[in-house]
Formats: structure tokens, sequence, C-alpha cells
């Protein structure tokens, strides 16, 4: 029963911060179909922020967090308008190319900075703790993470589906020229769309901290587990990309728990079924990527 | 007819040998990473033979070529010490993994496809990493020791037999390429990349060339990897490993893919500039890569075999 509940609670946890990490990856994809492998280096970025803003030079927890995640989000938009438009409407191979150049430059650049150890992040002290909730005590850390992960979930669906912002959105996914005649700026929701994911992605990547390390080497080393949520959760789609990850989160955890002489074959197992049965994801719509 | 067609297909391969052999007498002291560096050309070549012709994305490859190196070395330290029985054991057991997962994932597309790739070397990785009784686990397959090179030539320690070796085979996968992109399976692969629909149209089984394209092209993948078992004599958990896989992709497509010259210059480029670099400065070389993608991406599109067909467009060529 113990076991049960310790794999529920970081399995959701660790669903959440790949939420978090892939969302943006996900909706930028069915955006404009750029395969963005470089999509990890904002948590790394966010990360490295987050470790000289705490670590270095001492900033409260609760103020570095949102500087973090702003700068990120900010330095995602120059980034956006000189690397990636370029990119739109290129073969996928060239973005490959092209994204996995971006991908060694920002790990490159974090290694040249703070070399290739791991970079902590102090934990506050209210964030240490555990809480009680009467039945059980938990990790207040974990508890943090799962509250803002469903936050995020919660002002994205606002987002998508209350505001002028998302019905442009959610009409640029689906056809980008009807959106075009139709007199929306589908660069300025590329934009946008391209330096929240950055956001999102950043802080994704500093409350996981804990459970995948910020080091140099981050983009690469979970960017075959940020693909998986977005191939399983189906481009393009947030509550496909939330289900998949949690899902997936889930599946990591309990293996990792109760058969750790399997290791990520589980994992990866849980993807092929899927994709086998499913090969557009569980949101369902066909792409061709 | 036959002339013709050695003269076409022979000369430029011959050049190859030439230049692998200039290379040998060039540098005496590299060989070990000259050898390196022509068994990833095999690697790259059976990844165009995928992606470039096959037009099936992958960054998966190395599934195959971790087999096959296993295969091999398993198959030296407990059967036979013969390379060339252990080439062949390779580059069965890669062509193996690579019909059995063909068949479930080309039923995908785009990144779904992609994604399935990754999960079965994923899968093979932890594999090979947990059946440590077999492969030894993280600490690699060791006590591989080869017998001599058709009963003469020994796998001396300073690599000249290995390097005439990996040449040797790579000249005749070359050979092997160039005559099976003008069969016509290699042109139906061409056509299966430019339009599925329409060759299915035109009664081509579609997904039975495109696994037998896989499987092909996983043969040639294990090759290289039996190789390299061979000729390093240890088989380490890297070669399943997904950096592996996505590096050779990179170098692909640095050289321009769907062309086999493309995987030959891409290979040699990328590994000499990465070996320069990282010697140069072990810390920040991934600057160096880094730079050079996005310059190839945003200077030359299409990677730099497009380079010859831009200037012969200049110079006033059909192109």
């Amino acid at each position: 029963m113990g076991m049960v509940f310790n794999i529920a609670l970081d399995g959701l946890s660790y669903g959440m911060v790949l939420f978090m990490i892939s969302v943006g990856l996900s909706v930028t994809l069915g955006l404009m179909r750029v395969i963005n492998l470089a999509h990890g280096g904002f948590a790394l970025l966010g990360g490295a922020l987050m470790h000289g803003l705490t670590f270095q030079l001492g900033w409260p927890f609760a103020l570095a967090l949102p500087v973090s995640v702003l700068s990120v989000t900010l330095i995602a938009l120059p980034m956006e308008y000189v690397f990636f438009r370029p990119l739109y409407g290129k073969g996928d191979l060239t973005q490959v190319l092209a994204t996995i150049g971006l991908t060694f430059l920002m790990i490159a650049f974090v290694n040249w900075l703070y070399g290739s150890a791991l970079l902590g992040i102090p934990l506050p002290p209210y964030l240490r703790g555990t809480v009680d909730l009467g039945l059980r005590t938990l990790p207040v850390q974990r508890v943090a993470v799962i509250v803002t992960g469903m936050v995020v979930l919660g002002a994205l669906y606002g987002l998508i589906e209350r505001t002028r912002f998302g019905i442009w959105l959610r009409a640029s996914v689906d056809n980008r020229a009807a959106a075009e005649a139709l007199g929306i700026n589908t660069r300025w929701v590329f934009a946008a769309t391209f330096a929240l994911g950055a956001g999102l992605a950043a802080l994704g990547g500093v409350l996981g901290a804990e459970l995948m390390p910020i080091e140099a080497y981050y983009p690469l080393r979970y960017l075959v587990v940020i693909l998986a949520v977005v191939a399983v959760g189906g481009m393009g789609s947030v509550w496909g990309a939330w289900f998949a990850a949690l899902g997936l989160g889930l599946i990591d955890t309990a293996a990792r728990y109760a058969l750790p002489d399997f290791g990520t074959i589980f994992f990866f197992a849980a993807l092929i079924v899927v994709l086998a049965l499913r090969p557009q994801g569980l949101s369902g719509r066909a792409y061709d990527v | 007819m036959f002339e013709a067609w050695l003269g076409r297909m022979g000369a430029p391969v011959a050049l190859l040998g030439v230049v692998g052999l200039i290379a040998f007498f060039a540098f005496p002291y590299d060989l070990g990473f000259l050898t390196r560096i022509l068994i990833m050309m095999i690697f790259v070549l059976s990844i165009d033979l995928v992606l470039g012709y096959g037009g099936i994305a992958t960054l998966g490859q190395a599934a195959m070529y971790g087999t096959g190196a296993y295969a091999a070395g398993l198959f030296a330290v407990h059967i036979s010490a013969n390379p060339l029985l252990g080439l062949l054991i390779g580059a069965g057991a890669g062509a193996g993994v690579a019909f059995l997962s063909g068949l479930i994932v080309l039923r995908a597309h785009g990144l779904g496809l992609l994604m399935l790739t990754i999960a079965v070397a994923q899968i093979l990785h932890e594999i090979a990493n947990k059946a440590r009784v077999v492969t030894g686990g993280a600490d690699g397959l060791s006590g591989i020791r080869m017998a001599p090179l058709f009963g003469r030539w020994h796998f001396d320690f300073i690599g000249q037999t290995g390097y005439l070796y990996a040449l040797a085979v790579l000249v005749l996968v070359m050979v092997f390429l160039r005559a099976l992109c003008v069969a016509p399976l290699g042109l139906t692969a061409r056509g299966i990349h430019e339009s599925p629909v329409r060759m299915a149209a035109i009664g081509v089984p579609v997904y039975g060339r495109r696994v037998l394209i896989y499987t092909i092209a996983g043969g040639l993948a294990g090759l290289a990897g039996a190789l390299s078992a061979q000729v390093t004599a240890l088989v380490s958990l890297q070669v399943f490993s997904f950096s592996l896989s996505a590096e050779a992709v990179v170098m692909l497509i640095l050289g321009g893919t769907g062309r086999l010259w493309g995987a030959i210059f891409g290979t040699a480029i990328f590994m000499v500039i990465h070996h320069l670099a990282a010697t140069a400065d072990p810390y920040n070389w991934l600057f160096v890569i880094g730079i050079l993608l996005l310059g190839v991406v945003y200077f030359i599109p299409g990677g730099l075999m497009g380079v010859r067909q831009r200037l012969r467009i200049l110079f006033g060529g059909q192109g």
C-alpha cells in the first residue's frame, strides 16, 4: 500500500514535470511543423539561470523562479526570429540538423559557463519539509510540482479555450492558410506560442531538477523522453501531452520501484504499444512531419 | 554494355579505395581513428539507404549496429574467431532485428516512426545492459580475439590489418549499394520516397518494399557493428546509444541525403572536424560542431553534396 502510494506521488510529479517541459514542443510542432530538438535546451537554460541566481547570487527561490522563467521566455523570442523563422517550411531533415546544432550550442554555452558538473538548485525551507494530510505525510516539493502542473494545465486550457489568442492559435493549428486569409497574424501567434512553450519548459526544468538533474548535457539526455511524450500525446494537443506525460511518468516510476531489474524497458515497451496501435498518438490527429 | 556498367560503377569506387590507401600511408599513426571513420561510413551508408533512398525517418539505426556488434563479438568469443564468418553473423543479426522490428515500426509515419525506431534501440540497450552474464553489461564485452584474416594477416596493435580490412569491406559495400541504387529495388525505394500513394497505385507493395529496404540496411548496419567489434576487440553499451544514431544521421544530412557520396563526405568531414576540435579544445569543441551544423543549414542547404550541384549549375552544366 505504501509503495503504491509512493509510486503514485512520484509518478504524478514526474509526469507533471514532463508535461510542463514537453507541452510547448507539442503545440509548436502542431503549429509550425518544426521538429525542435533544441526544446529541452530551454529547460536547461532555465535551470542554469536558476542555479546562477539562487546558488551563486543567493537570491530567494520565490524571486529567482519567475525571473528565470521570464528570462527564458524573453530569450526565446529573438531566437524564434533568428533561428526558427528561416526553418518554417523547410524539409524535416534540415530542421533536425539545425535544431541539433542549436542544441549543441546551448550545451556548449552552459558547459563553458559552469562546466559539466551537476547544477544544484537549493530548495527553500518551505519546500523541503513535509505536509501532513492526516492520513499520510507528503514531501512538499512533490505536492508543489503536482499543483503547479495542474495550474499550468488549467491556465493553458483557459488560454486556448477562452481567449481570443486561443482562437487564433486553434485556427492556426487547424489551417494556417485559412487563418491568415481571415486576418490572423500567424507569425505573431507562432512567436508568442514558441516563447510561451520555452518558458513552460524552463519552469518544468527548474521544478523537476530533483528528478531530472540539471547539467550541460540535459537537452540530449532527456530528448528521447520529451519526444516520447509528444509522440504518444499526439502533436498540437495540450490534453494529449498531459495524458501522455502522466501515463509515461507513472509507468516509468512504477517500473523503477517494482521491477528495477528491467530498467527502462517498460517505458519503451509502452511507447511501442501505443504507437503501434495509434501511430498518430493518443489525441488522434494525423499529421505528417 | 557490361564494360560501360563496370566503368560507371568502378571508377569512383576505385578512387575511394585509392584515397583510402593514400591515407593509409600518409597517416600511419592515426590508423585507429581512420578505421573508426571507415566503419562509421558503412554505418552512415546504411542510414542513407533507409533515410535518403527509402525516406524512412530513423533515429534508431544503432539498434542494428549494436546487434551486429554483439553478435559478432559473442560469436568470436564462444564459437569461431574467423573474422569473415563473424561479419556474416553480424550482418545476419542486424538484418534479422531490422526485419522483426521493421514489421512493427514501418506501420507508423512521421514522428511516430521516429520514436518507434528510437524505442527499439533503447530496449535493446536496456537488455544488453541487464544481461550482464552474456554481454558483460556496462563493463562491455571483452575477450574478443580474432583469428588472422584469411589465415595470414594478424590483427596487429597498430591497426594496419584492421584498417585495410575495413577499407576493403567499405569498398565492397559501396559497390553493392551503387548496384542496388540502379536496380529495380533501389528505384522502387526512390519512388516510394517521392510518393507512396502513386507507387501503391501502380501496384508496388509499398509496406513490403519498405520492410525489405529496412532489412537490407539493417544488415549493412550490423556489418559495420561487427567490423567495429572485431577491429577494436571490444563491444560497449555505447553501440546501442541514441547519440550514436543521432550523430550518424547528422553526418548524413551534413553530407547530403539520398547520395552515397554524401554519406562518405559527411562522415569524413564531421569526424575529422570533431576530432580536431576536440583535440584543440577538449572543453568547448561542441561550439565548433554546433556552428558547423547551423552554418550548413543556413548557408549551404542540401548538404555538402549540394555544393557540387550548385557549382555545376553556376558553370553552365545541367545540374
